[in-house]
């Protein structure tokens, strides 16, 4: 029993699953699985939308068919989807609760405070993450599922299932274009302070060579990943691809 | 050199506190950041008014009494701490602002002086090597390796001064757990009770209502000691492998 | 009313030690901790212990009687025991492993404390000591402590000033540092098991003495102001020295003699006061303002050459520009077998002699230049840069910060400065003082080191008292308990708390014109100058006339702001300051009183031909411990001296030589 004349009893909040490290690691861990999906995702782009039209629908196509007759038709995207989305929620759950916790671990706030070491791509990390959660919930009513339908020049049944013709038909919106370029640059910055935090969160950088590593994959990652995903929509902006 | 400070002051924990400002002047390069402090309070004394309160005890960059937020950094400009900072580090003219450490788990004592026990809880959570005086073996029948050694004892210098708490964003003390950790468990001495550490540590921490990590490097550059960020990094891997 | 002597203090009865066994000296220890009585495991927790400090010897001693199942009240004025100022200890601590088998022994380490402390220590304690030793190594090791290994992972060990063996363990220059937070690991573990009560931020004022015996204190809570009792069976005083009566010292700056000199004060006599140690390597005053002292390890003296110009003319020249034969390497000149590594009274008042010789360097602090040089070019030049900084690197970080000046380029400046106090509360084999249930460990009582403490053995002491020998003695005095419980409204209890309650609000009503501070640098000053590294019989009792007098000031014309019921720093030091006063002049009267010279107490009329100090065994061979017979705030009663013998039955007395 410490005696101590001003603070109160600490309250119990935890066990080893409340805990900021258990939280913190179920982010490290989901944010892995997003880092590997938007590889792949930005693969997939890259790779095929520069081939031309039938190439990319036929790509899109092979998606929906990859396993079976193993798998129903669509099968492996929606495990897929269905990992993704239960990744969300954690993340999501993960930062709220951690963010809710920072804010009341420092209720007074300091006259001046200096931040000496952060980088700056991790002052961006929560509000940047809710903006990439707008964006993705947007990309996904726009692409994946299509109820908005900007940029089809109104003939949006026609092109739904054209995934190639709605693709570019978006992209030669301007602002369409430019919203797309923030938000990646939003997820370079993410990608640059969370691929390092993981690491981190993870163990894997318990020594200063580790941590040199750590860094450097982090912004190579983030900036293949950013720049990866620019390239297409800025084509066909441009007109490289049409 | 002459200055102008402006000094967080608050009479009591429930007080409402506020950022009052004082000229001092005449202040020597050589005085250390505490000195020039004292010279301020014996002024203050002088024309009846309370002096500051301030932490600081033995005013070697050892004991960890001493703390401040001196213009928005842990401990000031300087990586050392207060008591060992000078005035050298300031230029003529300059106006400093001067505040608490401002954590949740720290709660205000007394203008500049804050509570720190929750390390203390922390530690006796299990930031220890259990062993009955005078049961201890031969010590040289424990060998460690030299890097191993090494690293104990660069995490071992912590100080508990909470600076890291300070600087962090988030008033985290994972740095401060981090260091413990690191230090117990990289002797050999320290594996029995590696995992039920780990667990029970960092229960206290977060029940103290200090914030979690987001790996931002604050702490680990606010530290006198120079503790490096990746003890957190050995932190959270000891807790992930933690079976208990 | 016996004779005064002196006008100053008056001769009482002969004191001795009746507790160490009389058997040959390496029995003893075995001896009495089976003959001291046990108390059994389940009557323990009935048994109540207060430790004031939480030091290497209070910290120590609480984590290991917390552990036997005794219910602790541990005390410290800082906000966590881990701040204890046992943390700043740099160098190292002694143990007589003989890893080197360099010829160390137990019995050598015996020896070289009891020379070392030039003969005015008690061999049972030093034999003790020097025998738990090695076991203080063992524990502080499977605790975690990171103690410095060699590539083969084993202990590695330095040799320190006074000695031609290695048994010194370090951790880097933070052992200290590395101990304390063992020794408090290991007491928080107590706290969380319950057995161990911790009051951080709580300044004992008073002692409670009940029919004759220590059974609580008077704490008063530093944040809220609140004066509390606290009792118990068993009263253990481990708060530290005294070096901060010379207001500049390497002590921090809470360290102070209240705890101590209120229960001398109640009755337990104080030892030596006279015997404070000056460290040689210390950062020199820069200004009036200073604070502080800092003191940089002894250890710096194993690859560092101390020297000054040979010639006055050179002492504002760069160092670096005057050349080999213009440099006078004193020490080495003066003591070619030890060299730099002479134990630190000698290497103290070598530089005090050269600088009033006109040769000291750094800037003029009133009429001299109080500063020698310690140089590492030749060690940078044999082991590399590398090297110096792996082994040395925070010692100089330090001092660059401080100074302002890189060592690595010019050599660094240094000063002896006051660091310990060998003086304390008297004790007997078994540390309790002379009053019976109130103990006394580490610092606080006037232990094993007699004149002189050689380096690297006041942790060593700490941890001793608090692990080994403090756990086994207060066994045997409590084994007689549970004693009569006390009652929270008893007379003895109201009293002290009248006296402290009494006492703050006589500072707090003064209300004159002069701060704490101010009376507290003047009294440091009339101390250093009077009863410093060097005193003769006029300046003593000048010294004795001057303290009087800023005494009577302080009690008519202290400023203390603030009140009584919320933290007040004004409040805790002009408390401690007022309890300076009264011990400033003790120590004086000690000092008058022993007119030879011996080990850090150097008479000036009692010295060799060639200057060194001599000790007149014929007349001074005893510990001279001092009973307080009364006296309020204005006065102070003569006290009474009564002399323990020193009885040399294995070692034989000799005037040290370090040449």
């Amino acid at each position: 029993m410490a005696t101590s004349t001003v603070s109160k009893p600490p309250r119990v909040r935890t066990g080893k699953q409340g805990s900021t490290i258990f939280l913190k690691t179920l982010m490290a861990v989901t944010g892995v699985i997003f880092v590997l999906y938007v590889i792949a995702h930005m693969y997939g782009n890259l790779y095929k939308l520069f081939d031309g039209h039938a190439a990319f629908n036929e790509y899109s196509e092979h998606l929906r068919t990859i396993g079976e007759p193993m798998l129903p038709r669509h099968g492996l995207l929606t495990i897929i989807e269905v990992v993704l989305g239960i990744s969300v929620v954690l993340h999501v759950y993960s930062a709220v609760v951690l963010w809710k916790r920072a804010k009341a671990a420092r209720p007074q706030r300091y006259a001046v405070k200096k931040s000496i070491a952060r980088s700056f791509s991790s002052r961006w990390m929560r509000w940047g993450g809710a903006f990439l959660l707008l964006f993705v919930i947007w990309h996904l009513l726009e692409f994946t599922n299509p109820k908005i339908n900007v940029g089809d020049g109104g003939n949006g049944a026609a092109i739904k299932h054209d995934p190639y013709m709605l693709v570019v038909h978006s992209f030669n919106v301007w602002w369409l274009t430019l919203i797309y370029v923030l938000a990646m640059i939003a997820l370079g910055m993410h990608l640059r302070h969370g691929i390092w935090s993981a690491a981190q969160t993870l163990g894997f950088t318990s020594t200063v060579r580790a941590r040199t590593i750590a860094n450097i994959v982090a912004v190579v990652v983030a900036l293949v990943v950013a720049v990866g995903f620019v390239i297409p929509p800025l084509a066909i902006a441009f007109g490289g691809i049409k | 050199m002459n200055l102008t400070l402006k000094i967080w002051r608050q009479s009591g924990p429930d007080a409402q506190g506020e950022l009052v400002t004082y000229p001092v002047n005449d202040v020597s390069e050589d005085m250390s950041f505490l000195e020039m402090l004292d010279v301020l309070n014996e002024d203050l004394t002088a024309k009846d008014e309370e002096p500051v309160a301030f932490d600081s005890d033995c005013r070697e960059g050892i004991c960890g009494m001493c703390s401040l937020m001196i213009n928005g950094e842990a401990h000031g400009p300087e990586v050392t701490t207060t008591c060992q900072l000078h005035m050298r580090s300031f230029s003529d003219g300059e106006t400093i602002t001067i505040e608490p450490w401002r954590a949740q788990a720290f709660p205000l004592v007394k203008d500049l002086i804050v509570d720190r026990s929750a390390f203390d809880r922390i530690i006796q959570a299990g930031g220890y090597i259990s062993v009955k005086t005078g049961a201890a073996v031969e010590a040289n029948n424990l060998q460690v390796q030299k890097h191993k050694a090494d690293r104990a004892f660069d995490t071992a210098t912590c100080i508990g001064c909470g600076a890291c708490v300070a600087a962090c964003p988030n008033a985290s003390g994972m740095l401060f757990l981090g260091a413990k950790i690191t230090h117990l468990g990289e002797l050999p001495q320290g594996q029995a009770e590696r995992d039920s550490r780990v667990v029970k540590m960092i229960n206290q921490h977060d029940a103290e209502d200090f914030g979690g990590c987001q790996n931002l490097g604050e702490c680990s550059a606010a530290c006198p000691k120079e503790i490096p960020l990746n003890v957190i990094s050995q932190l959270n891997r000891d807790f992930i492998k933690a079976k208990s | 009313m016996p004779e005064l002597i002196d006008n100053l203090y008056s001769l009482g009865d002969q004191i001795e030690d009746t507790r160490a066994p009389d058997v040959p000296i390496a029995e003893m220890w075995t001896k009495a901790k089976f003959d001291n009585k046990l108390v059994n495991p389940t009557n323990r927790r009935k048994l109540s212990v207060i430790i004031v400090g939480t030091g290497l010897a209070g910290g120590a001693a609480a984590a290991t009687l917390g552990e036997a199942g005794y219910h602790v009240k541990s005390f410290c004025y800082q906000d966590s025991p881990r701040r204890a100022h046992s943390v700043a200890a740099q160098g190292g601590i002694n143990a007589a492993k003989n890893y080197n088998d360099d010829g160390d022994s137990i019995y050598r380490l015996f020896y070289d404390t009891v020379k070392g402390g030039d003969y005015r220590s008690r061999e049972s304690n030093s034999y003790r000591l020097a025998e738990v030793s090695a076991n203080i190594i063992d524990q502080c090791v499977a605790q975690g402590v990171p103690f410095a290994r060699d590539y083969g992972g084993l202990l590695d060990n330095r040799s320190f000033g006074g000695v031609q063996v290695a048994r010194t363990f370090y951790a880097r220059g933070q052992t200290g540092q590395q101990l304390l937070i063992g020794a408090y690991q290991a007491m928080e573990r107590q706290v969380a098991e319950g057995t161990v009560e911790q009051f951080t931020r709580h300044e004992m004022l008073e002692v409670i003495i009940v029919d004759g015996k220590a059974r609580g204190i008077i704490a008063r809570d530093m944040v809220t102001g609140e004066i509390e009792t606290h009792l118990a069976d068993v009263v253990v005083l481990a708060s530290g020295g005294y070096g901060n009566v010379f207001y500049l010292s390497t002590n921090a700056m809470g360290c102070n003699v209240t705890a101590t000199w209120r229960a001398h004060r109640k009755g337990a006599y104080f030892a030596n006061p006279c015997y404070t140690q000056i460290h040689p390597t210390c950062i020199p005053v820069a200004g009036d303002y200073q604070s502080k002292l800092t003191l940089m390890s002894e250890s710096l003296r194993n690859d560092g050459r101390i020297w000054v110009p040979k010639s006055r003319d050179d002492v504002e020249k760069d160092p670096r520009d005057i050349p080999e034969e213009d440099r006078d390497y004193y020490l080495e000149r003066k003591y070619p077998a030890f060299g730099n590594l002479v134990p630190r009274d000698i290497g103290s008042r070598q530089a005090k002699v050269v600088c009033d010789e006109g040769r000291g360097v750094g800037p003029k602090v009133g009429d001299f230049r109080r500063g020698v040089y310690l140089d590492f070019a030749s060690a940078i030049e044999r082991m590399g840069e590398e090297a110096v900084k792996a082994k040395y690197g925070n010692l100089f970080d330090m001092y660059q910060q401080i100074t302002g000046e890189n060592p690595y380029e010019v050599p660094m400046r240094i000063y002896p400065a006051v660091h310990y106090t060998m003086g304390g509360l008297w004790v007997d084999y078994n540390l309790e003082t002379t009053v019976p249930g109130l103990f006394a460990a580490g610092e606080a009582n006037f232990s094993d080191h007699g004149a002189n403490r050689l380096g690297a053995s006041s942790l060593m002491q700490c941890l001793s008292d608090g692990y080994f020998v403090l756990p086994n003695t207060i066994r045997d005095y409590l084994a007689s308990g549970p004693f009569e419980p006390v009652a929270e409204d008893a007379p003895e209890v109201l009293e002290a708390r009248k006296t402290v309650e009494d006492r703050i609000e006589k500072l707090l009503s003064i209300n004159g014109d002069r701060t704490v501070d101010s009376f507290h640098k003047e009294l440091g000053n009339i101390v250093w100058e009077y009863c410093g590294m060097e005193r003769n019989d006029a300046g003593l009792r000048k010294g004795i006339d001057l303290v009087r007098s800023l005494r009577e000031e302080f009690w008519r014309n202290v400023k203390v702001p603030g009140s009584a019921t919320t933290l007040n720093q004004s409040l805790e030091k002009a408390g401690r300051v007022a309890d300076f006063f009264e011990l400033a002049e003790l120590m004086f009267i000690d000092a008058l009183h022993r007119t030879e010279s011996c080990g850090c107490h150097f008479r000036s009329e009692s010295q060799t031909e060639d200057g060194e100090a001599l000790r007149d065994d014929d007349k001074f061979a005893y510990v001279a411990a001092w009973e307080f017979t009364g006296g309020d705030e204005g006065t102070f009663e003569p006290p009474v001296l009564h002399k323990e013998d020193l009885v040399y039955n294995f070692i034989q007395l000799k005037q040290r030589s370090y040449k």
